[in-house]
């Protein structure tokens, strides 16, 4: 008997490949190596090479797995956006990993899978290979949010988050399994080409993908999950995920209602923008009062979903190049501000509570400034990286001749404003409370290193967002 | 070296974070000097530009150096783009030379003070943003300037911030001229919205777009130019400015920032041109303020309030200029004034820091005798200013006299009559301070004449005042000829120089002045008793002077009152009732739909399961209904 091996090409998916490979050998190190500190550097070279093998798949033709994977633009700027993420979320996490943890190995090797998950998902040009990418990124999130072990909140966010994301994949598997009953394809252009419009099947296959995609980047009401997983994972990996995995989840969202439903728009784009109506303004109304910095943070996170979901409910090409460019400016400003969390946030205790935030600015006038320019563009003021990122999205909802939607989107901005002027404000304008002891911060450099970096971008991005919105629109281009 | 224009943007804003970053550990000294070379630095850069130019053929000189794209959105495309050419470095050239000299001044001057860190960095912030405006290409990036001077200024007058009149005169400055920035606003997004075009090149070369508002949008930038030049109606704010540091007075409140309005006018001339109807008002708001603010700086007896109406008075002389067309003889006026009245300015500030802060002239006199380097520049400045033949403002102030009488004649007699008081006010500044006998003993005893740092760059200036006039020569004005390639398509009111009219008309305005200079003499050396005797003859009239013709309270009861009234019903009543009574029902509301999240959010798996299952079937109704 022989075998032949199909004649494939393995060139379209080789960051993650690098990504993968580089994984495994910080398993391997973490085993004869003493000195745990070169495990995390040694992944943050994997995601510098991998963002080399992006910049250098961008320069050659575009390249495609059969109908499994692609590396065409819009694969690569997901690359780019979920490399700068990880990288960004290994410093982050680096010093918590030296002080707090004993399975440095695990924790940096499980964040890399989860980068290589959420590069697939952008890469993916099948339900099936989105499902595999959404199930890698999955449970390495799943494991990572349990990994603060010393606390039972961790845990038990863990397991909520694992419960309710099998249900969730479980909707999308049905919701494939159907596409492919009514169509006879599951590569989305197969898709595209047979589903056409008539058939419950196809009607109830749609909804039940776009129930796992919403559960996914924390739609409501499907983002019951997120205050309490991103409140109870340990606070390097809110970041990553609360970016990360939004990232990877509108790249594929996105990609499949493109491209698989292009000529149904009529038919999905009214209940997307009411999602997107739904999500933002319940988001905005929970992070009102919230105690918790890290809840506020997961309100937030979901409000700026349904303000991402306005580009995807526009339809259009500047409602699809602006979502991208929303996902870039949301990861260097969110990850900025759970960056100012850890930094922040008492030994133990994984959270930080907005009483404490009080007088930050006299004891710490740095940190407290940069927290202020994270909270004004995620807030959208002018001229940060977040306001370009709600003025383009908004702005393709204009066009698309929904300037309800605009509105809606900008008077819940104006909500929005709210708590996030409120840290400003506890930190600048109330004084901590007599007798309260001074809040300990450690800067450790490369903690304050990977906020500078953020703000850094935070700021380039919004003086500088038409070289960025090119790469975006680059990237749409593959839309038509 | 157009390619390297951008650095002239870069040295301020170095200065500015070197000192911002580690001012604290510096001495006051190092941080002033750090400050003066980026601003030096800056001077450089702007001289190579100049003599860039000069190499290149006429034509040619103008060169857009774009340095990164900014915002693209669909049609509205602003950059951050400059255009260099003949009236940018020539603004550039003011900017940076004489702001560095008031630099290197302000060393001296603020010397002990507890906040010269901020001084400077407010400063260096101060440049850039006036060159961000002077080499904008576009209307956007303009604008960023526009508001980014406001603001410095906001922040320098009210420097001492201690001093409550001092940051009564921040806000009002901020504040009056944010009537003007709105006027500017709307002209910008009328512009846009006509023409689809940002960049004053392409819109200068595609006028037709706008031709049919060219009225309503060159008024309005009028209004943006009588708030940032002080002009009728919004000049208001500026004799209150003085409450800042002197240096600032001098660089953003004399020599640079206020005239920024004058710029705009040459920067936009295409617009005005489209506009007879709006070329006249310009003129016409242009000399009558000359003529009112002349007629205030009378009767003022505060050094710096003398020279600050004397502002208003002649960037109304400049907006009169390039009101009727003689727009290279409105810059020649901004230069030449830039240097004269920064050296007033710099002079009165010495002798302010001589004297303890006295700044009223009627407790100085004699000062010529302690302060002598003091008394000569400021001597040459006042000439300057009143426009004693041969010195720099008796060419520039003429020239555009020259042009006002082709325009209207009567605009031209005005600004005669006004250059009769301006000769007498400026010499009054001279005499009482100076010469005569010492008023206040105690506070003459204790004059000194300032350090070199201070009186080296009065000596700079006063070189400037004296000889700067001899580029704008009549019939062979080097400035006019550098200047013309910007102006080249605006044919108004240039030409048709009948050379011997022209002199006669500078004989008679020599005269004039020294009329007014003679009567100056006459009035507080030889016949002390003559000004109370002539106020007295004109009655009513002298208290409408003295109160400067109650414009403050003018305002004050039109328009300050109604809104305080207006405002004073919205604290009483809308604000707390209906307001409050929104928000406090929303924040009710919220509280309501937030107590019913909360119970949703119990944290409980069933019930997020729950909610992601309603969430599905009201999906799959939805899609199995609609696909």
């Amino acid at each position: 008997m022989t075998i032949t091996m199909p004649s494939v090409s393995l060139m379209p998916y080789l960051p993650e490949i690098i990504l993968l490979v580089t994984a495994l050998l910080v398993l391997l190190v973490d085993t004869v190596w003493g000195d745990k500190r070169w495990l995390v550097w040694l992944a943050f070279l994997g995601t510098l090479v991998s963002g080399v093998a992006v910049w250098w798949l961008a320069q050659g033709p575009t390249l495609q797995l059969q109908d499994m994977l692609t590396a065409d633009a819009y694969a690569l700027f997901i690359d780019m956006v979920v490399l700068i993420v990880a990288a960004i979320s290994l410093l982050l996490a680096y010093d918590w990993l030296i002080e707090h943890n004993e399975q440095q190995g695990e924790y940096v090797a499980l964040l890399l899978f989860a980068t290589v998950g959420m590069m697939t998902m952008g890469a993916a040009i099948n339900v099936v290979t989105i499902f595999v990418a959404l199930e890698i990124l999955s449970l390495s999130l799943y494991i990572l949010t349990g990994f603060a072990r010393e606390r039972l909140t961790s845990g038990e966010a863990a397991l909520k988050y694992f419960l309710l994301g099998a249900f969730a994949s479980a909707f999308f598997l049905y919701g494939a399994a159907l596409l492919y009953g009514s169509s006879g394809h599951l590569d989305l252009i197969g898709i595209g080409q047979n589903l056409g419009t008539g058939g419950l099947m196809a009607g109830a296959g749609v909804a039940l993908l776009l129930v796992g995609f919403s559960f996914k980047v924390a739609l409501a009401p499907f983002h019951m999950w997120t205050p309490d997983v991103y409140q109870g994972a340990p606070t390097s990996v809110s970041a990553f995920m609360s970016v990360g995995a939004k990232a990877a989840g509108f790249a594929a969202f996105l990609r499949f209602f493109q491209v698989a439903l292009a000529g149904s728009y009529a038919q999905w784009g009214p209940a997307l923008a009411a999602l997107a109506v739904l999500t933002m303004t319940w988001g905005n109304l929970a992070a009102l009062r919230q105690e918790s910095l890290k809840r506020l943070l997961a309100y937030s996170s979901i409000a700026h979903a349904g303000y991402a979901l306005v580009g995807l409910a526009a339809g259009n090409s500047l409602g699809s190049s602006g979502l991208l460019f929303y996902l870039l400016a949301y990861a260097f400003m969110n990850l900025g501000a759970f960056g100012v969390a850890i930094m922040l946030e008492k030994p133990g205790s994984g959270d930080v509570m907005m009483s404490s935030l009080r007088g930050t600015s006299r004891q710490h006038p740095l940190l407290a400034a940069t927290m202020a320019v994270f909270m004004f563009s995620l807030a959208g003021v002018p001229p940060l990286a977040g306001f370009f990122g709600k003025l383009y999205v908004f702005g393709a909802a204009v066009e698309a001749n929904m300037a309800w939607l605009a509105i809606v989107g900008v008077i819940n901005s104006a909500l929005s404003a709210y708590y996030y002027l409120r840290v400003t404000v506890l930190m600048y304008m109330r004084d901590e409370e007599a007798g309260e002891e001074e809040v300990a911060v450690s800067k450790p450099p490369v903690l304050v290193f990977a906020l500078v970096v953020a703000l850094f971008f935070v700021v380039i991005v919004g003086l500088w967002p038409s070289v960025w919105m090119q790469m975006a629109q680059q990237a749409a281009l593959i839309f038509g | 070296m157009l390619n390297y224009a951008w650095l002239i943007l870069v040295f301020p804003v170095l200065g500015l974070l070197l000192n911002l970053a580690f001012g604290r550990r510096l001495s006051d000294r190092t941080i002033g000097w750090i400050a003066s070379s980026a601003v030096f630095l800056s001077f450089l850069v702007a001289v190579g530009l100049f003599f860039t130019l000069l190499g290149m053929p006429v034509e040619g000189r103008q060169h857009e150096l774009m340095l990164w794209q900014w915002i693209h959105v669909d049609l509205f495309r602003a950059d951050v783009k400059i255009l260099v050419d003949p009236l940018s470095v020539t603004m550039g050239l003011i900017v940076t030379g004489v702001g560095f000299l008031i630099h290197v001044y302000s060393i001296g001057y603020m010397e002990g003070d507890k906040r010269v860190q901020r001084f400077f960095v407010f400063m260096n912030f101060f440049i850039f943003m006036m060159l961000t405006l002077v080499f904008a290409n576009n209307f956007v990036l303009l604008y960023v300037g526009w508001e980014g001077v406001g603001l410095s200024s906001y922040l320098l007058i009210g420097f001492w911030f201690e001093k409550p009149i001092a940051a009564e005169a921040g806000k009002k400055a901020f504040l009056v001229n944010r009537v003007g920035d709105f006027g500017m606003a709307l002209a910008i997004m009328w512009i846009f919205k006509l023409s689809g075009r940002l960049s004053f090149l392409d819109i200068a070369a595609n006028t037709q777009a706008i031709a049919p508002a060219a009225t309503g949008i060159a008024l309005l930038l009028l209004l943006a130019v009588t708030g940032k030049s002080a002009q009728i109606p919004l000049y208001i704010w500026l004799p209150d400015a003085m409450e800042g540091p002197t240096p600032v007075s001098a660089l953003i409140h004399a020599a640079t920032m206020v005239t920024a309005g004058v710029y705009l006018v040459a920067r936009t001339f295409a617009i005005f041109l489209l506009s007879p109807v709006a070329m006249t008002w310009v003129a016409t708001i242009g000399v009558v303020t000359a003529f009112f603010a002349a007629t205030m700086a009378l009767a003022q007896v505060d050094l710096k309030r003398i020279l600050a109406y004397s502002t208003i008075s002649q960037i109304g002389y400049m907006v009169l200029g390039v009101g009727v067309g003689a727009f290279s003889a409105g810059i020649f006026h901004l230069m030449t004034h830039a240097f004269f009245k920064a050296l007033l300015f710099l002079a009165a500030g010495s002798v302010m820091h001589a004297l303890h802060g006295e700044l009223d002239i009627r407790k100085m006199g004699g000062l010529r005798e302690k302060m002598p380097q003091t008394f000569w520049t400021f001597l040459i400045g006042a000439a300057a200013l009143a426009g004693f033949p041969l010195f720099s403002g008796f060419f520039s102030k003429d020239e555009i006299l020259w042009h006002a009488w082709q325009h209207a004649h009567w605009m031209w007699a005005l600004g005669l009559l006004t250059a009769f008081m301006t000769a007498y006010y400026s010499f009054r500044a001279v005499i009482v301070p100076f010469l005569g006998k010492p008023r206040d003993k105690y506070l003459f005893s204790h004059a000194h004449e300032a350090p070199p740092v201070m009186t080296i760059p009065l000596w700079l200036l006063a070189m400037g005042a004296l000889l700067g006039g001899f580029l704008g020569l009549p019939h062979a004005s080097l400035f006019g000829k550098w200047l013309e390639p910007v102006f080249a398509s605006a044919h108004v009111g240039e030409g048709a120089a009948s050379g011997n009219l022209e002199l006669i008309f500078m004989g008679i305005s020599s005269l004039v002045v020294l009329a007014g200079i003679g009567l100056a003499y006459y009035a507080y050396m030889v016949d002390t008793e003559f000004p109370n005797r002539f106020r007295k003859s004109l009655g009513f009239i002298d208290g409408l002077v003295q109160h400067k013709w109650y414009v403050d309270e003018l305002y004050m009861a039109v328009i300050v009152h109604p809104l305080w009234e207006l405002a004073g019903w919205f604290a009483k009543f809308f604000d707390p009732k209906v307001i409050d009574g929104t928000v406090n029902g929303l924040a009710w509301v919220t509280d309501e739909v937030g107590g019913g999240v909360r119970k949703l959010q119990t944290g409980l798996v069933g019930w997020y399961v729950f909610s992601l299952f309603v969430g599905a079937v009201l999906l799959l109704g939805y899609f199995m209904l609609v696909w």
